[in-house]
Formats: structure tokens, sequence, C-alpha cells
């Protein structure tokens, strides 16, 4: 009885069921992290401009944010968002609360990189002639991106199990075809083990890349 | 201005799930400090098996998702012939996700004792536990504290998950909310209001306690 409640997720039907769960899951993670790095530095500049009118927004952004449940996002962007007339399809819905809760916290780890290096290496540029972008570009960003990127990683790994989420507004990734299969087949343990171990080897595989970078820099 | 006073007359259910997340976060928090304590001296002690399994722990739970840690207690649980409430089995999945990541933050702060206290208390005859209890764990605090701060605020926002598995929690009371009235934005935005009362004055202490201590040393 057990063993074939086993056997019966390994059938090429049900396989390939999860499978398209996974690619959801993947596609929603890729095009997460890609936006709230780009949304996440054009905060993180908003936050360490030289103008109050930039830097408190950013400031009030980044705050209330982070500390908010991401599901309560994913609610609102699906269905509050249509309330004033945006209309996003699920995937949307998800990416663009995906990307608002973690470009808040990608702006503070960036900020964080910047803020680590010593005043010294702006003052030793501008002092050089250097312009302000200059300095940023080819003086401070190159160090800081070893300090950035462990918790660079470590925030995409939270991003890609939190796409699991996307499930509350009915997206099929891969926690909502496993929901469906085990309620099918009457397997929840063997369903939800198999696809804990999914996520585990993605999740394990860029945690295990994160300290071979983080090696290679303390090193180079 | 109509809708929101549609909403304020709806501010005893709001309560009533915000009581329910306070109570859910307090009682998984309880017991992923327990986990986290454990874990933490397994992942230190010189014992391998332990090492190796207090390792395991926390890659494993680190690195899958918390919903379905959470399924898997709440859908799992009758599989196995038990019977236990909702409220127990979401309290029980945010407390062992939460308590791999409580294992880390109280590693780090015991490793970053010096050595040389755990071998001074022991040559003054203490066991290890004592040693661990009386002159490593008050030292580590200092460095626990923002940490584990976060990890608390972490623990309020991630408890939203429960209302999956009908918890009526915060979460849960905002979407009845919303279908019962017809009202999302201003529904939404007065839950996340209320959250961020939880959350705003826990994050700011444990910003508050990082930048003392990155101060005094």
């Amino acid at each position: 009885m057990e063993a074939s409640k086993w056997m019966i997720l390994f059938e090429p039907k049900n396989l390939k069921f999860l499978m398209q769960g996974l690619q959801w899951t993947i596609e929603l993670a890729l095009v997460s992290i890609a936006m709230s790095l780009f949304f996440g530095m054009v905060i993180c500049a908003l936050r360490i401009s030289q103008f109050r009118f930039l830097r408190y927004p950013a400031f009030l952004y980044i705050e209330s944010l982070r500390n908010l449940p991401l599901i309560l996002l994913i609610f609102f962007t699906y269905f509050a968002l249509p309330v004033i007339g945006v209309n996003l399809s699920k995937f949307w819905a998800a990416v663009v609360a995906f990307t608002i809760f973690t470009s808040a916290l990608v702006a503070e780890i960036i900020r964080g990189g910047i803020q680590s290096i010593p005043k010294g290496q702006w003052e030793a540029a501008r002092s050089q002639g250097f312009t302000y972008l200059q300095t940023m570009v080819f003086i401070i960003m190159p160090q800081a991106l070893r300090k950035m990127i462990p918790p660079l990683l470590s925030q995409f790994i939270t991003l890609t199990k939190d796409t699991s989420y996307a499930t509350i507004i009915g997206l099929q990734e891969l926690t909502g075809q496993a929901s469906l299969t085990f309620i099918e087949y009457n397997n929840p343990i063997q369903t939800l083990l198999l696809v804990a171990c999914i996520y585990f080897i993605i999740n394990f595989a860029m945690s295990r890349l994160g300290r071979l970078v983080e090696q290679r820099m303390a090193m180079g | 201005m109509g809708n929101w006073n549609d909403v304020l007359s709806y501010s005893g259910k709001y309560l009533s799930g915000l009581g329910i997340t306070l109570e859910v976060s307090l009682y998984a928090l309880l017991l992923s400090l327990a986990i986290g304590v454990v874990i933490a001296i397994f992942r230190v002690t010189s014992s391998k098996l332990l090492n190796a399994f207090g390792a395991a722990y926390v890659e494993f739970f680190q690195n899958t998702p918390l919903i379905i840690q959470v399924f898997f207690f709440y859908y799992g649980s009758p599989a196995m012939g038990l019977n236990i409430s909702g409220l127990a089995c979401g309290t029980l999945g945010l407390a062992v996700y939460t308590g791999a990541y409580m294992g880390e933050v109280f590693r780090a702060g015991i490793q970053a004792v010096p050595k040389g206290q755990m071998e001074a208390a022991r040559s003054s005859g203490m066991n290890y536990l004592q040693a661990m209890g009386y002159v490593i764990l008050p030292q580590a605090v200092k460095i626990i504290l923002p940490p584990l701060t976060n990890q608390m605020v972490n623990m309020v926002k991630n408890s939203a998950i429960l209302s999956t598995i009908a918890v009526t929690d915060l979460m849960y009371q905002t979407y009845l909310i919303s279908s019962d009235t017809f009202i999302v934005f201003e529904v939404f935005i007065f839950a996340a209001l209320l959250y961020l009362t939880i959350t705003v004055p826990l994050s700011t202490f444990a910003n508050l306690l990082e930048r003392r201590l990155q101060r005094s040393s």
C-alpha cells in the first residue's frame, strides 16, 4: 500500500505533471530574480542619494515592504490591483509581488556592500579626478560586489522557496501541482517529500555555488 | 471614505485575527528557540554524529519551502493516523522551519565566544552543559540578540502562510472580510498596517541593537 503510493508518483504521466509545475517555479524564480536585482539597484541608488526627496521615499519603501508578509503582497497584486485598473495574469501578479518584496531586501544588501567600503577609497578616487559615477563604477562597486554576492545568493534561495506561495492565487507551480497530485492519489506524505527533495536539490546547489564563489573571492 | 468606514466596522474580526497571529507566533517562537539551542549545541559538540545531524537539519529545513513543511504536518498527520488541529500543525511547521534559522543564529553566537572561555569553565570543574549555560551562552546573547529579533519579525510575517491551512489568523480574516464586503484595496491596506504595527517596532529594535553592538566592538 505504502509502496504503491510512491510508485504512482513515478508514473510518466504524474512525473510530467510535476515537472510542468517545476518549469513554472523556475520561470517565476528567474524572472523575479532578474527584476528584483534591477529594481533593487534603482531603489538603492535612491536610498543613498544626496537628495532628501529621493532618499526618504526609498527608505519608507524599504522599511514597509520588508516588514510585510509576502502572501499579503501576492493577494494584493492579484486581487486589489485590478480595482485600480491594473489587471495582471497570475504569473505576473506573482512576479510583481516577489519583485516588490525582494527588491527592498536587495537594495539593503547592495547598500550594505557599498557602505562597507572605507571612506578613504572614495576620497582617494575623487581626489584623482574621478567623477562620482566613475568612482562608483570603477572603484567602489568591484570591491563591494565581493561582499554582496553571498547575501544576494541567500536572498535568491529564499525567493526560490517563496515562489511556492504563488500557489495561493492558483498558479500551478510545483507546490500547486503537488497539492493536486496528493489530493488525487491521497498520498500527501510521499508527494510532499518528493517535492521537498526537488526544492532541496535546487536550493542546495545554489547555496553550494554561493560558498564556492565566496571562497574564490576570499582567495583572489 | 465610505469604504474605510466599512473596513473599520470589521475591526473586531481584524483584532481576533491579529490575536491568533500573535498567539501562533509566540508559541512557534518558544518552540523554535528550544529547537535552535539544541541544534546549535549539536553543531558545536565534538560528536561527529551529532554534528552531521545538526547540519542535515539546518540544510534540509532552510532549503525547502515553509509551505511544503506546513502542508506536510497538516495533510500528512491524518495520513499517519494522528489527529492534530490545524493550529497545532501550523505552529509546528513554523517552529521547525524557524528552528533551523535559530540554530544558525545560536551557533554563530556560541562560536564568537573565544575557546579559552570553554576551556577555563571546564577546567574549573563545570560539565559541558553547565559551561554552556553559565559561561558561553550569557556572553553569546549580545551577539545573538539582533539576528534573533530579525527572526522574530520573519516569524510574524511567515505566520501568514498558516491562513492556507484554515488557521484563522490576520491574513485569513482579511481574506474573509474582503470576500464579505467586496472591498479589496482598503481591506488589504488596513491588514498591512496592522502587520506593520507588530513588525516595524521589532525590526527597529533589531537595528538599534545591531548598531549598538557595532559601536561597542
